[in-house]
């Protein structure tokens, strides 16, 4: 047995034993734990997710700095005893990755953590080498979703992807886009290869992913994850200038970031939303966002709401 | 990656603009006494620009190209590769005008400042004054800190726009060879502010704008010169 796969046994058997205590108050991290996070079942599995994960474009990417880079760990350490799990990650997201991994090993290697990377590299030779590097910077054993990033090489990536799957040293195959970008290519891949995941932007103003893209992962089972739900900040900034309407008390909003938050999180094929911040008081909102969360009524109100401002 | 034209300068910038000047301070804590020398080196061309002859121009030449090849490998290689995987590249053309500059200026002694005669070496001259003297400046007085201050001979945008300055000052008019990289950083530079939104997004772009125009001016008045000599 490698070093590698005695890791993995330890990861596996510490992630079952953080499953079993999910409900329990556990001190570690050196932050006090909240509640549990509300979870999403990921399809292929039934493997319980938070349907709040952390990401990290522009927010990690901090270079050397080492005072931001003990800010970004201060975030992953909030974000991982606030319940959340799902870290997400890129090649293309400069030094995230390795800050990252910095936060990680400072952290002692959390066994709760979901590592959710990318492979982006237009050569598929190339691949597994970007892939190992990855994994190095991250200074995890093995990642547990490993995804095609834009779509870039993806017919010589995902045959790669799907052979580190079967042999074990990856637990979940994906593709992402974003923006709304290829959404044609994205659904002939979701109906033709099995994949677990798929990542794509929606929020209570870009919808075009409820037409086709939602109800067809619902379909095929498979786990969505929203990336740039504030539309890296611009819908906040858009929103920000008016008050949130009063019935947002009803499904206890506090902040405009929980009322898109609460949206996207409420569709029932979204299994988790990955907001980027830099700040703990912002992954704390961002946590409290799933709480308590609308019904298709008031989802319908909450978007129409936003459309008129 | 396809598409290209739905993507956004915003959508390509891959960090914030408090990590883009955060880099800065952190790289001047570092190199620190390197700004003084940088800031006698920029005089010290001044100084040079009021001389004449071959010689006063190679010592200019010298000065820059080791300006140029010092922001390729400290700030770009060392630095800011750490935070945007594209300054790799960006530190190899920086490196190939320090070699253009070192080849034209030095080996060949092409680089002569005589007594500014057109209203493009004068300008030429103010630029590069602009660019050691005044655009440090600009940071500071937008609300940023000292600190975080880029020097000409340190950082891109200042050295860029010097040489702009000192190739429109040159007595033979600028070379296009030379002015490349220089107006190519223009545009990447000032697209990455701009996409920053910092106050100072456009100084990038009127300065190569400016240099552009003089120097295209400047060849067409030369082409009918020659032109009226033939006929």
């Amino acid at each position: 047995m490698t070093y590698q796969d005695r890791f993995a046994r330890r990861r596996r058997f510490l992630r079952t034993l953080f499953a079993a205590s999910a409900g329990m108050a556990v001190p570690t991290l050196g932050v006090a734990q909240e509640r549990p996070v509300r979870t999403r079942a990921i399809p292929a599995t039934g493997e319980a997710l938070p349907v709040i994960g952390l990401g990290s474009w522009i927010t990690f990417n901090v270079g050397n700095d080492r005072v931001a880079r003990d800010a970004c760990t201060e975030v992953m350490r909030h974000f991982l005893a606030g319940g959340g799990r799902l870290i997400d990650s890129s090649p293309m997201y400069g030094s995230s990755q390795e800050v990252i991994g910095y936060g990680l090993a400072k952290l002692g290697m959390p066994p709760q953590v979901f590592s959710a990377d990318k492979v982006w590299i237009g050569s598929g030779a190339r691949g597994p080498a970007q892939v190992e590097k990855s994994r190095a910077s991250w200074k995890v054993a093995r990642f547990d979703l490993l995804q095609v990033h834009n779509l870039l090489a993806w017919q010589e990536h995902l045959p790669t992807l799907f052979a580190l799957k079967a042999a074990g040293r990856l637990r979940y195959v994906g593709i992402t886009t974003s923006e709304g970008r290829r959404h044609d290519e994205f659904e002939k891949i979701m109906r033709s290869e099995p994949v677990d995941f798929v990542q794509l932007s929606y929020n209570v103003l870009d919808r075009d992913a409820e037409s086709r893209i939602l109800p067809l992962a619902r379909d095929r089972g498979i786990a969505v994850i929203v990336n740039r739900p504030f539309r890296e900040g611009a819908l906040l900034d858009r929103v920000a200038r008016h008050p949130l309407p009063r019935w947002a008390a009803e499904i206890g909003c506090d902040s405009w970031a929980q009322f898109i938050l609460k949206f996207i999180v409420s569709h029932p094929a979204v299994t988790c939303a990955i907001p980027a911040t830099t700040r703990v008081d912002h992954v704390r909102e961002n946590l409290a966002a799933a709480k308590s969360l609308p019904d298709e009524p008031m989802r319908r109100r909450m978007a129409a709401y936003v459309e008129q401002l | 990656m396809t598409e290209w034209w739905t993507y956004t300068l915003t959508d390509l910038l891959l960090f914030s603009p408090k990590t883009y000047h955060r880099l800065f301070e952190l790289y001047n804590r570092e190199i620190w006494p390197a700004q003084a020398a940088a800031l006698v080196a920029g005089v010290a061309i001044l100084a040079l620009l009021s001389g004449r002859g071959r010689q006063h121009g190679r010592a200019v030449a010298a000065l820059l190209g080791l300006g140029w090849a010092w922001v390729a490998w400290a700030f770009h290689f060392e630095r800011y590769a750490t935070i945007n995987w594209a300054a790799t590249y960006f530190a190899g053309a920086f490196g190939v005008e320090a070699l253009l500059v070192a080849w034209w200026g030095v080996v060949r002694g092409q680089m002569r400042f005589e007594r500014p005669a057109t209203a493009r070496e004068r300008i030429g001259r103010l630029l590069f004054g602009f660019a050691v003297l005044a655009q440090p400046l600009i940071g500071p007085l937008a609300g940023r800190s000292w600190i975080e201050a880029q020097l000409f001979g340190l950082a891109p945008d200042p050295t860029t726009v010097g040489t702009l300055g000192l190739l429109l000052a040159m007595s033979a008019g600028p070379r296009w060879q030379l002015l490349a990289i220089p107006l190519l950083w223009c545009a990447v530079g000032g697209a990455f502010l701009w996409a920053m939104r910092t106050p100072d997004a456009l100084v990038m772009p009127v300065a190569g704008l400016v240099t552009w125009f003089l120097a295209a001016a400047g060849e067409r008045s030369v082409r009918a010169v020659n032109a009226r000599r033939v006929n």
